[in-house]
């Protein structure tokens, strides 16, 4: 009988791939960090989409095009009331990487100049820190660094000392990051660097498919995230900005469906959100995002996060049994989302995932594109397990299993 | 037993040969696995027209290590000429395990610097 965790859910049979099996065994999936499974009612809105309402949207007279437009615009107003936020500002990108460069282009090339700095943390992923380095080298701007701690969490003093310094126009940075799992205090920094007179921005990539998320609280003036992290498809991703912002800012990319009106030598643009939205927008993929956050919302985020808590309780707890096994980021499961990142003594990460996978297990290892963050740590890389909503104590036991088995082929 | 992790290759990832600097040397190359940040250094002595030795340094995952390390003993006394044409398949063979389409880079990671220190063509073998 597989011990079942407390609080934890037991959804497994919604996501259609655990029917099947790899290599005559049982799909255990603990790499949701990277992206989620799909529940069956997510494949089933995109197809039914594709199959029976499919047309461009904006500016279609007849009915199929009108029935694709109220699909979109429903998918909006969803995945906005999601998090808290309003249809008109929510703009649906290709994914977070997209939301960030937008900002680093739109607001970014208009507002920051020589003897500005941007700040981010040593945290980042390369999504919220490669838009960043190239936006100060091409302005002469200064990207600096909060530091992360030895518990893998950052300082509200240090931010403080940063912003007093006067400079910082910009902060970015994860809501939890990917590598450490630690969860960042979202409103405390917000409130601190809106005091100071800059911006934030928010990568709340692998916050939203986790926990409740109300951007009305967290305060920020930018948050993006993914589609496809948060049970929803690929190639749909989310940025929310502050109305007065993006009022202001020019567009990021140009062409059709973002113009008011285009004339041989000058145009005007469209009103919010279609101004950010180039081009003909992922329609059936932001209708399977509408599909996901219905699901998640059915399930409740509070017991989502109940349920990735006590999981990632009994995934430290029993990782701890591995010898030579080091976890990295907070060790308490209250400040961390449900992702553990560590490295076994006398077995490389891609070793370990490949011993792994031995036993029918997905993990990542490698840098988690997070490069200056594994120097910060010391470590070339290191494997991450992480968990969705989908699995259950026989996922980490069988991880665990498979771990105890790679020493042994070691001989550890 | 295991088919990638054979007896051979884990004698080599924890006992490699021919790992450390070498100073003087002649030419040097250091190459990085994007997919995971490991690195691979090598350096290389030169004596009329041939390898006469050669360290690896760096870290990375059993097959880059043990592929360096078999790879050390069969470049030393190599002309020097010859190293710089070794391709991909000679690599893979002397390994003498079967290696996936992602790990092919582990296994290929010394060759790459090998190669850009003697040819200064730092492509993955081909």
């Amino acid at each position: 009988m597989p011990q079942v965790v407390e609080g934890s859910l037991a959804v497994k049979a919604d996501f259609p791939i655990f029917a099947r099996q790899i290599g005559g065994r049982r799909l255990v999936y603990l790499d949701s960090g990277a992206t989620s499974q799909k529940p069956q009612s997510v494949i089933d809105a995109q197809a039914e989409h594709l199959r029976s309402h499919n047309a461009n949207v904006h500016r279609g007279v007849y009915a199929l095009a009108q029935e694709a437009d109220a699909a979109y615009d429903q998918a909006r107003r969803k995945v906005a009331s999601f998090v808290g936020g309003q249809p008109q500002t929510t703009i649906f990108t290709k994914n977070v990487t997209e939301a960030i460069n937008l900002v680093a282009y739109s607001w970014g090339r208009a507002n920051v100049g020589a003897g500005d700095a941007v700040l981010i943390t040593q945290m980042e992923h390369h999504a919220n820190l490669v838009p960043w380095q190239m936006l100060c080298r091409e302005r002469s701007a200064e990207l600096r660094y909060l530091e992360v701690d030895e518990r893998g969490e950052l300082s509200l003093e240090a931010l403080d000392r940063e912003l007093a310094r006067g400079d910082v126009k910009l902060v970015a940075f994860a809501h939890v990051s990917n590598v450490l799992g630690t969860i960042n205090p979202v409103a405390e920094m917000t409130a601190r660097i809106r005091a100071a007179g800059a911006l934030s921005l928010v990568d709340g990539a692998q916050a939203v498919p986790q926990m409740s998320v109300d951007l009305q609280a967290l305060g920020a003036d930018f948050y993006g995230w993914t589609g496809h992290k948060a049970l929803g498809p690929t190639g749909v991703g989310v940025l929310h900005g502050r109305e007065e912002l993006l009022e202001q800012m020019e567009p990021f990319l140009t062409g059709g469906d973002m113009i008011a009106s285009v004339d041989f030598q000058s145009v005007s643009w469209n009103e919010l959100p279609y101004k950010f939205e180039a081009g003909t927008p992922p329609i059936a993929e932001a209708v399977g995002l509408g599909a996901a956050v219905d699901y998640l919302t059915a399930l409740g985020m509070e017991r989502v996060r109940a349920h990735e808590r006590s999981l990632t309780t009994y995934m430290l707890a029993r990782l701890a049994e591995v010898p030579g096994l080091r976890v990295v980021g907070p060790p308490e499961p209250d400040r961390r989302g449900g992702l553990a990142s560590f490295t076994i003594e006398g077995i490389h990460p891609h070793d370990v995932a490949e011993l792994a996978d031995r036993g029918g297990v997905c993990i990542r290892a490698g840098h988690h594109c997070a490069q200056p963050l594994m120097r910060c740590l010391g470590v070339g890389a290191t494997a991450r397990a992480s968990v969705g909503v989908y699995n259950d104590a026989a996922d980490i036991d069988a991880l665990v299993e498979a771990l105890l088995a790679g020493r042994e082929i070691f001989e550890l | 037993m295991d088919d990638l992790y054979r007896d051979y290759i884990l004698e080599h990832y924890k006992r490699p040969r021919n790992f450390g600097e070498l100073a003087p040397h002649d030419l040097e190359a250091l190459e990085h696995n994007p997919l995971c940040g490991d690195e691979l250094g090598v350096h290389i002595r030169v004596k009329d027209g041939r390898i006469e030795d050669l360290r690896f340094h760096g870290h990375g995952c059993a097959i880059s290590q043990a592929s360096a390390s078999i790879a050390s003993e069969e470049l030393k006394g190599m002309d020097l000429e010859r190293a710089g044409e070794l391709d991909a398949d000679w690599m893979i063979e002397l390994l003498g395990i079967p290696v996936s389409a992602t790990r092919r880079k582990c296994a290929l990671l010394n060759l790459k610097a090998v190669r850009g220190a003697v040819t200064g063509d730092n492509a993955w073998p081909s």
